[in-house]
């Protein structure tokens, strides 16, 4: 058993002339909630497209779950794509069974599936309802049951908060949570970076058609911080505390964050000095009202990355 | 089940289930016939009786014009002409019909006038000079000395029998009922893939416009959701068509009951020769025309230039739909494909009829795009088995070839949003 749920090798895809994925290789490891991050025109849908088989790789490999990717694997991938919709004057219920019968789930199955859903999202009086009578928001809880309702291993969301209200995306956030209780895998693709930072374990970047970075994301968050502390503290020696960090060889620059005090505010880069070192002195030299490790969002990493590689 | 028995399915039910669907499908053959009794009844209205005076001062055509329902006959020998041009204008006569008196009755056939306010109908015009033009003979007859009850139990009617070379015996208007045969199952080609293709195309608009098609194409090929489509959608329509067809019938039957049996039975009163032989129109005649138009291997035929037509065209119009994002943009792309098939139906039209074995009608039925409508026309004449041979199969061998060309357009076109394509990019697009 292989501890990825989705591994890609070296995958190429070209459109025409253009090249939309470059090598890109990935490891999803089983269990984990996966960010796929990238600006507009990266190439993440170009790479979910042919996780889902909708395309084919011009080169690479996916392995799913241990095996090469193959045409029985669409039954073990739940797929919410961007751009989604649903037949609007057919029934509710017959076109998610029509849908969970497309994944290979048999019907008698795909109908006790479907009621266990639509009685946790409080929507059993929606069977007989065409989609074209239902609200938006309603359509889209229709959506993620018709994503998961075939109780796949891995899940693959395309910007799933993208049109949602928040109560609504409350609500699915969790449901995937619940998802990833029950063993499941799940990719995300987004741009939206507090649910990335609310939900992934795992990200990867792809930019330009390649891929920038990919790993754990407390990882990579500690890779990408600079030891920089915000310090706020009450003294009426300001001008000589700075000089003395200063030649103490921290690396100091006045700052303006929020506190409820007046005090003076720093931002300290520690160069070969511990936390506890910068502690102490600040100590010695006043009353400490702040002390706080800037830890880099991954809106920051993205950027930082993003405008690096362009 | 299979995934491609389950989108059949529900092709057919969401077409089936469609109000549009429900309403055509009861309310065009209502329409129909209809239009037909309109049609019946608008021609059996007679006109009123017209009144036409004659003006024959020579009194020789005096027993010549027999009035009958359609016209009155007021002849006259001594009024003034002026009087009886008065009133026709006056419109108390409908015409004046002036025979002038001439001692050489040659001379009366070009000075013969016929005076009305109105142009007249040509036929009523015609008649009235076969009238004039068949007495002038007949005095002619006389005067030189030929007996015209001589000539008349002298004239012959030739009707031949036809047989072919092989000594069968041919049948009575076995052409026109072949012409008729080969022309309803051609243009019953047409209309079935011209109205059916454009359903499989919109059902393809639809599911690119829900954009739900994303969510369809992770579960399952392409390939298998358009054949899926066709499929179903033909079924729809092969429901649709017995649906017309049985109830076009049975209303014809009742409209034909309630309008034509009594005069059918009146003519036959008049006419004991008809009753007999509608008594012998007995099962060895039909069977015997059956056998004649090889009824079987006709409809065999037609089943297999149907279903070889249908799915071609069809792949076309489900690749033009996957290729642009609403019908109005599929104008473009249409035209090509109405082409073949129009000039198939006006080949079959102006050349198969007169001349089913030419070159230009031998041609069109083995070139693929119109072969399934021009090959039929052509079978009921008798066609050299190589020549059926070679268009089926190259039929067949396009037919894969546009399914293979059409998925991939499709495949590509499903996902493109947002802009009509160009040519050039749905060739391209088979390279993706």
């Amino acid at each position: 058993m292989s501890s990825y749920i989705l591994e890609a090798k070296n995958i190429v895809k070209n459109y025409g002339s253009y090249r939309a994925l470059n090598n890109v290789s990935l490891q999803v490891p089983k269990g984990s909630i996966y960010g796929l991050l990238g600006p507009n025109g990266a190439g993440k849908t170009s790479l979910i497209r042919i996780i889902n088989q909708i395309t084919m790789p011009d080169s690479g490999q996916v392995i799913l779950d241990g095996e090469p990717l193959q045409p029985k694997h669409v039954q073990y991938i739940g797929y919410m794509p961007e751009e989604r919709g649903l037949y609007k004057t057919m029934k509710v219920g017959e076109q998610a069974l029509y849908l969970a019968q497309l994944k290979g789930m048999d019907k008698a199955e795909a109908k006790k599936q479907l009621h266990y859903w639509f009685e946790r999202l409080n929507i059993e009086g929606w069977w007989d309802k065409k989609i074209q009578e239902l609200s938006k928001g309603m359509a889209q809880k229709v959506q993620f049951v018709v994503t998961v309702l075939h109780q796949p291993k891995l899940l693959i969301f395309d910007e799933p908060f993208s049109g949602f209200d928040p109560v609504n995306a409350n609500l699915i956030k969790d449901e995937i949570l619940a998802l990833k209780e029950k063993g499941a895998s799940i990719i995300f693709s987004t741009h939206r970076m507090e649910s990335v930072e609310e939900l992934c374990d795992h990200i990867a970047l792809i930019h330009l058609s390649n891929k920038v970075l990919e790993g754990n994301l407390l990882d990579i968050k500690r890779s990408f911080k600079s030891n920089t502390f915000e310090v706020g503290i009450e003294t009426n020696q300001a001008e000589a505390l700075k000089q003395l960090l200063i030649t103490q060889n921290y690396v100091v620059q006045e700052a303006d964050f929020k506190t409820i005090h007046n005090d003076y505010k720093l931002l300290v880069q520690l160069q070969q000095h511990t936390a506890n070192d910068l502690l102490q002195l600040l100590i010695a030299n006043g009353q400490v009202t702040h002390f706080l490790e800037k830890i880099p969002s991954a809106n920051d990493i993205f950027i930082q990355t993003v405008s690096k590689k362009s | 089940m299979s995934v491609l028995s389950t989108i059949i399915q529900r092709e057919f039910l969401a077409k089936v289930k469609n109000k549009s669907f429900i309403v055509m499908t009861f309310l065009s053959p209502l329409l129909f016939v209809a239009i037909m009794g309109v049609v019946a009844f608008v021609a059996s209205i007679k006109g009123d009786q017209k009144q036409i005076a004659i003006h024959d001062a020579s009194g020789i055509f005096e027993k010549e014009f027999e009035s009958d329902k359609q016209t009155k006959f007021y002849y006259f020998k001594n009024e003034p002409l002026e009087v009886l041009k008065d009133s026709v204008q006056s419109e108390f006569y409908d015409g004046l019909l002036y025979i002038p008196v001439e001692d050489d009755l040659n001379k009366v056939a070009e000075k013969v006038q016929y005076i009305s306010n109105d142009s007249p109908n040509l036929d009523f015009v015609l008649d009235l000079e076969d009238i004039i033009a068949e007495k002038i003979t007949k005095e002619n007859y006389l005067k030189n000395g030929i007996d015209t009850k001589a000539i008349d139990s002298l004239k012959v009617n030739v009707s031949a029998k036809l047989s072919k070379s092989t000594g069968e015996d041919g049948l009575k208007g076995i052409n026109e009922i072949k012409t008729f045969i080969g022309f309803g199952f051609g243009y019953l080609i047409m209309m079935f893939i011209i109205i059916y293709g454009n359903m499989v195309m919109r059902s393809v608009i639809e599911e690119k416009t829900n954009r739900i098609i994303e969510i369809i194409i992770s579960s399952v090929k392409p390939f298998q959701l358009m054949m899926g489509k066709i499929i179903g959608t033909s079924f729809a329509g092969l429901l649709q068509f017995l649906v017309w067809v049985i109830l076009g019938g049975v209303l014809y039957g009742v409209l034909g009951a309630m309008l034509g049996t009594t005069s059918t039975a009146e003519q036959m009163m008049q006419q004991p020769e008809a009753m007999e032989a509608a008594s012998k129109f007995n099962f060895e005649i039909v069977k015997q025309y059956i056998e004649e138009l090889n009824i079987v291997s006709l409809v065999l035929y037609f089943l297999v230039y149907f279903i070889g037509g249908y799915f071609l065209y069809c792949s076309f119009y489900a690749a033009i739909g996957a290729a642009v994002d609403n019908e109005t943009d599929s104008q473009q792309f249409l035209l090509p494909i109405m082409l073949p098939l129009i000039l198939g139906i006006y080949i079959g039209f102006a050349t198969v009829i007169n001349d089913p074995h030419g070159t230009i009608a031998t041609v069109f039925s083995i070139v693929p795009l119109t072969s399934p409508i021009v090959m039929l026309m052509r079978i009921p004449f008798g066609v050299p088995w190589w020549q059926i041979a070679l268009s089926i199969v190259l039929l067949y061998g396009f037919f894969i070839f546009v399914v293979w060309v059409a998925a991939k357009i499709y495949r590509v076109g499903i996902l493109m949003y947002g802009k009509k394509p160009t040519w050039g990019e749905l060739l391209k697009w088979m390279k993706y």
